[in-house]
């Protein structure tokens, strides 16, 4: 299938601030009275069933990243899923999560 | 910024993590990302053909057969709140636009060295230094062998006093995780002396 006829013609995301790493996750249940979803959208959501990150998506339908976003944009517009942006990384101040990282990687 | 809008909302605890791998083309990068991660690396990659690829690129490189022209992707889960994810970034120097973007809310960087052609991964190291991006430099032997020290690569790619050298191999698991705990102990020590808290930073 050709990219452009997934997004309708659009070329760029309308929600840029999805991140390789934002997680999204389909609302349970889905709304009601929502028009049956088009596949592609159905086949995200039920590869998000579970939080999953954009870019493990994007691997998973093996679709460009841009392509996926487009896709996640309509999907949360209609209320499907939910989207959670990562923690913003401040380099003075998070010894916390740099330890948690540490330890995670000390036990592998 | 996404705290506008209500839809995406921002994590309460930190839950993913991103590191970078990152070096010159064919280096070692998504054969490390495959080594740690715990999924198969996911990726796109493309037959190498002679027509996007200047052809003295290959000398030397007898084990190259493809290239990546979109990212490797690996995931390491380190507990029940956090997850680690890794990119490979692309290693041709027309895939170079999308380390931008890859930089962006990483932690920091492993910029990857092929031993016997160190070269090609200065570019990446400049890439780091300038945006001011934490890095370590893994040395990925080939083939198991390191002719030279630490200290004689750092010389050699006139890296700042400190910047960690580690010596890997890309192909195995508790090395690749050895470089990546190279790395977070860096960022660990450089938090403590970026002040921010107040506190004197600490050794260690
Ligand atoms: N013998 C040996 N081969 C290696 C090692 N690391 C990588 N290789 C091989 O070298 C080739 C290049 O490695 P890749 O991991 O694809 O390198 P890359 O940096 O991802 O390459 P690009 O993404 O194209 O820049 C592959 O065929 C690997 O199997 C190593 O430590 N020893
Ligand atoms: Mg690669």
């Amino acid at each position: 299938m050709r990219p452009f006829t997934l997004t309708g013609g659009r070329t760029r995301p309308s929600r840029a601030d999805f991140t390789l790493i934002t997680s999204v996750t389909a609302v349970d249940p889905q709304p009601e009275r929502a028009a049956r979803p088009q596949p592609e959208h159905a086949r995200i959501l039920r590869l998000c069933a579970k939080p999953v990150v954009v870019a493990e998506l994007a691997a998973q339908l093996d679709l460009p990243v841009s392509v996926v976003c487009i896709l996640l944009c309509d999907l949360l517009e209609a209320g499907r899923i939910t989207a959670r942006a990562p923690r913003p990384i401040s380099r003075t101040s998070d010894m916390d999560l740099l330890q948690k990282v540490r330890d995670g990687l000390g036990r592998l | 910024m996404a705290g506008s809008d209500p839809a995406i909302r921002e994590a309460p605890a930190p839950d993913s993590v991103k590191i970078l791998i990152a070096g010159g083309f064919g280096v070692g990068k998504t054969t490390m990302v495959g080594s740690v991660s715990e999924i198969a690396p996911l990726r796109t990659e493309e037959p190498l053909t002679s027509a996007g690829l200047g052809v003295d690129d290959l000398d030397g490189i007898p084990e190259k057969h493809a290239t990546t022209v979109a990212l490797d992707f690996g995931r390491i889960t380190l507990g029940r709140e956090l997850v680690l994810y890794l990119f490979g970034t692309p290693g041709q120097q027309r895939f170079w636009f999308m380390w931008n973007d890859l930089a962006i809310g990483a932690l920091g960087a492993v910029v990857l060295i092929d031993v016997r052609r160190p070269e090609s991964s200065f570019a990446a190291i400049d890439f780091f230094e300038r945006r001011d991006i934490p890095f370590v430099v893994g040395v990925n032997g080939f083939h198991g062998r390191h002719p030279y020290t630490p200290e004689e690569i750092r010389d050699s790619l006139a890296l700042p006093a400190g910047t960690p050298v580690l010596l890997c191999d890309a192909r195995d698991r508790a090395s690749c995780r050895d470089v990546l705990i190279g790395l977070v102990d860096e960022l660990i020590a450089g938090s403590a002396h970026g002040g921010g808290t107040g506190r004197p930073g600490r050794a260690g």
